[in-house]
């Protein structure tokens, strides 16, 4: 199976690999790296993770699918991750997530990560992050927003267009 | 008193549990393993009564490791009920089934243990519980199964168990052999709490072209993991997502299809993995189980034969440390079709005509008796058992015929299966009736049969035209004897047709690669006329000499073990269910 990976990216992962006594200690790592470069793993970039680290597909797959930062589907440009643990549910989480859902044309009550139509945008809840004494907060891509109201929010949109 | 070491009968050095490797092959007597200094041995309670067990205990790679409270608790005799320990698997630890309580002794300002006034040792409790199946013992520790606590934990860890498990007992093909159908009547709640929704999980998955997987019955024991992992090498299978979504799956597109499968099922203590070749097609407490073995290669694995009504519907493997240890192949398990196939040879024919054993026997011991010495050949079976061709060696000496088996070599693997695809070949060598090497007779017989310097020939259980004889050649003899149990050319153009018996049909011994002898015996009732080859062997010897000969395999077995030295000192008894190594081991291999 073809999985072509630029020489730079390989170059990335053949150094990661080179930080662990075991190939295997690797595999998050370098499957973080597949991510970032390709935007979500395919049933090909494990293929060529377990034969780049001597494994079998099925160690990968059992990885990709317990951690919840791995994506096996691609997501927006814009990807909003809202937390929902205690702190921030109790400062309106639910609201904020519900607000930008109908805002974007989504379905607040879907399970999972949701993206428009047209590939922007992608609304996800996600588990805490680190930031209760600032709840409700929201992470845009890798940016953290922090006391995040609708109006706010909607600013946010307005600026990732 | 309680620490004093208890006498026998707990205090055996050999643990219940634990593998010690097989002797390998190695053409001599079974390999001198050197005996270990005397075995180091700690007291722990269980349950209040002291057990003595060895320090070390042999883990699942025959290593030696720590004893575990399991272990101790195995020796005295109690039953920790468990998922996803096996002895021949790693241990996971992950069931948490086998929680215990325990304490061990408390130590004074002086560091020696402190004695109660009458002497015993002042255990403190460990304020927690631990899994016994991972947890090494230490000397003094008292391990308890059976307190309120412990009751309450075996109740918590099924009912976490059933939460999600779909309770499908009246169409699971597990029910009457599941280990949590057994523990929840034995250790669970009498109703569930659960009102949520259940998660529903894939059933039906296709694994691989033996297995069906019913996600929602499994609990996440990671036996069949480990199993094809650890012990097979095929990394096939994981345990994909997350919490109660947890789903044992194979890799999409990648089929769970090495030979050693169909073990994950006997493995499963639920009814998550299933056989396809099983599955729906009888339920496990009517099936009457036969002590026999497996007859597809050399190896002679150990089997349980599962049959109701003359029907035999699977073979799953028995135990034995220096064969099988608890395994057996894909392909042995399900080669037992052929047994009850609808065109087995069921009647007698004398000249192609139907006709009764007495009458065949009688004509048959004339024909026998003029032919010249010399004029007669055997072409046996290393498929027959000891007991057979040891009254074959008779008939061979007693008309001087000339012997020969037919060999069969195909692939073999590092677990279990031997490149020596008859079950018998040893039997078959040792007791003279194999040329050297074996099959290089058969030209031979050819030859002189088209010479017209063999009028007789007699196949026992082969086909000769499948081993290069010629319609024309055979029809050169004078007298063709042919038993089988399935038609074939030869018994067309056979002067005698005589039905044998499947080793699932008699009783016998059969002597594998490694030279140990092995017993088999009767499940199923022969179809039509077929009899035990053993009786009318006899009957054909008696009529042929006069002289009463037993039929009884026990009664041959100790005849051949008198009579030819390889066998010497072993008897039928004494064979048990795991059988005895021939005591010189096999004769070297002749190629």
């Amino acid at each position: 199976m073809h999985f072509p990976v630029p020489a730079a990216l390989e170059a990335e992962i053949d150094a990661l690999i080179a930080r662990y006594p075991q190939k295997r200690s690797a595999s998050v790592m370098v499957l973080h790296a597949l991510q970032d470069h390709f935007g979500h793993l395919t049933a090909e970039a494990m293929e060529w993770t377990a034969r780049k680290l001597d494994l079998q597909p099925i160690n990968l797959l059992e990885l990709v699918t317990f951690y919840p930062m791995f994506r096996r589907q691609p997501v927006g440009r814009f990807h909003l991750k809202v937390c929902r643990t205690l702190s921030c549910a109790l400062a309106g989480s639910h609201a904020l997530h519900h607000h930008l859902c109908t805002k974007l044309g989504l379905n607040p009550e879907a399970p999972g990560p949701q993206t428009t139509p047209d590939g922007r945008f992608t609304v996800e809840f996600v588990e805490c992050l680190a930031s209760c004494h600032t709840a409700p907060v929201l992470m845009l891509n890798d940016t953290l927003y922090e006391k995040v109201t609708p109006a706010q929010a909607d600013q946010l949109l307005r600026q990732s267009s | 008193m309680s620490t004093v070491p208890s006498p026998a009968p707990n205090s055996s050095p050999t643990p219940a549990l634990g593998w010690t490797p097989p002797p390998r092959p190695t053409g001599a007597a079974a390999p001198a393993i050197p005996a270990p200094p005397a075995v180091d041995t700690l007291t722990v309670t269980v349950n209040g009564r002291p057990v003595t067990v060895p320090r070390l205990t042999p883990d699942w790679q025959g290593k030696p490791a720590p004893t575990t409270m399991l272990q101790a608790c195995a020796a005295a005799g109690v039953s920790v009920p468990h998922y996803c320990y096996h002895h021949r698997l790693p241990v996971a630890g992950n069931c948490r089934m086998c929680l215990v309580e325990y304490g061990t002794p408390a130590l004074g300002p002086d560091r020696q243990p402190l004695k109660n006034p009458d002497g015993s040792l002042v255990i403190q409790k460990s304020p927690r519980p631990a899994i016994a199946c991972a947890t090494p013992v230490t000397p003094g520790m008292a391990i308890d199964t059976d307190t309120p606590g412990v009751r309450a934990m075996r109740e918590g860890v099924l009912e976490f168990l059933l939460i999600n498990h779909p309770l499908d007992c009246p169409i699971c093909d597990q029910a009457g052999e599941c280990k949590l159908q057994e523990y929840s009547v034995e250790y669970g709640r009498a109703a569930s709490r659960f009102v949520e929704t259940k998660v529903h999980k894939p059933k039906q998955v296709d694994l691989g072209p033996r297995i069906m997987l019913d996600d929602e019955r499994c609990i996440l024991c990671t036996r069949c993991i480990r199993f094809t992992r650890d012990l097979v090498g095929d990394d096939a299978l994981g345990i994909v997502h997350r919490g109660s979504y947890s789903t044992l799956a194979a890799y999409p597109g990648r089929a769970f299809d090495n030979n050693y499968t169909l073990n994950t099922v006997d493995l499963c203590p639920v009814g998550a993995l299933t056989s396809k070749d099983f599955r729906f097609r009888m339920r496990v407490w009517f099936l009457k189980e036969t002590k026999s073995l497996c007859t597809s290669c050399g190896t002679g694995c150990n089997v349980l034969i599962g049959s109701r009504e003359n029907v035999l519907y699977r073979y799953t493997p028995r135990e034995n440390d220096a064969v099988n240890r608890s395994w057996l192949c894909d392909f042995g398990r399900l080669n037992y079709k052929w047994i009850g196939r609808a065109d087995r040879l069921r009647q007698v024919r004398v000249r192609g005509e139907p006709a009764t054993w007495t009458r065949a026997l009688a004509e048959l011991a004339e024909r026998l008796r003029a032919i010249p010495a010399g004029h007669a050949a055997i072409l046996a079976s290393a498929r027959l058992a000891n007991e057979e061709l040891f009254l074959l060696r008779k008939l061979a000496q007693h008309l001087g015929a000339e012997t020969d088996i037919v060999p069969r070599h195909g692939e073999g693997d590092r677990f279990l299966v031997h490149p020596d695809k008859n079950p018998n070949t040893t039997g078959a060598r040792v007791l003279g009736l194999a040329a050297a090497p074996p099959g290089a007779n058969l030209p031979r017989f050819a030859e002189r049969l088209r010479a017209g310097q063999l009028t007789a020939l007699l196949v026992f259980g082969e086909d000769p035209l499948k081993h290069g004889f010629d319609p024309e050649t055979l029809q050169r003899a004078e007298l063709l004897v042919v038993s089988d149990l399935l038609p074939n050319g030869a018994a067309e153009l056979a002067h005698f047709v005589l039905p044998g018996c499947a080793h699932a049909e008699k009783r016998g011994t059969f002597t594998n690669a490694h030279g140990r002898v092995q017993r088999f015996f009767k499940a199923l009732e022969p179809p039509g006329d077929a009899r035990p080859e053993t009786e009318w062997l006899g009957e054909l010897w008696e009529r042929l000499t006069g002289e009463r000969a037993s039929t009884s395999p026990e009664r041959l077995f100790r005849q051949l073990a008198e009579e030819v030295p390889a066998f010497r000192g072993l008897t039928w008894a004494a064979l048990g269910d795991t059988g005895q190594d021939l005591p010189d081991g096999p004769p070297p291999p002749e190629r």
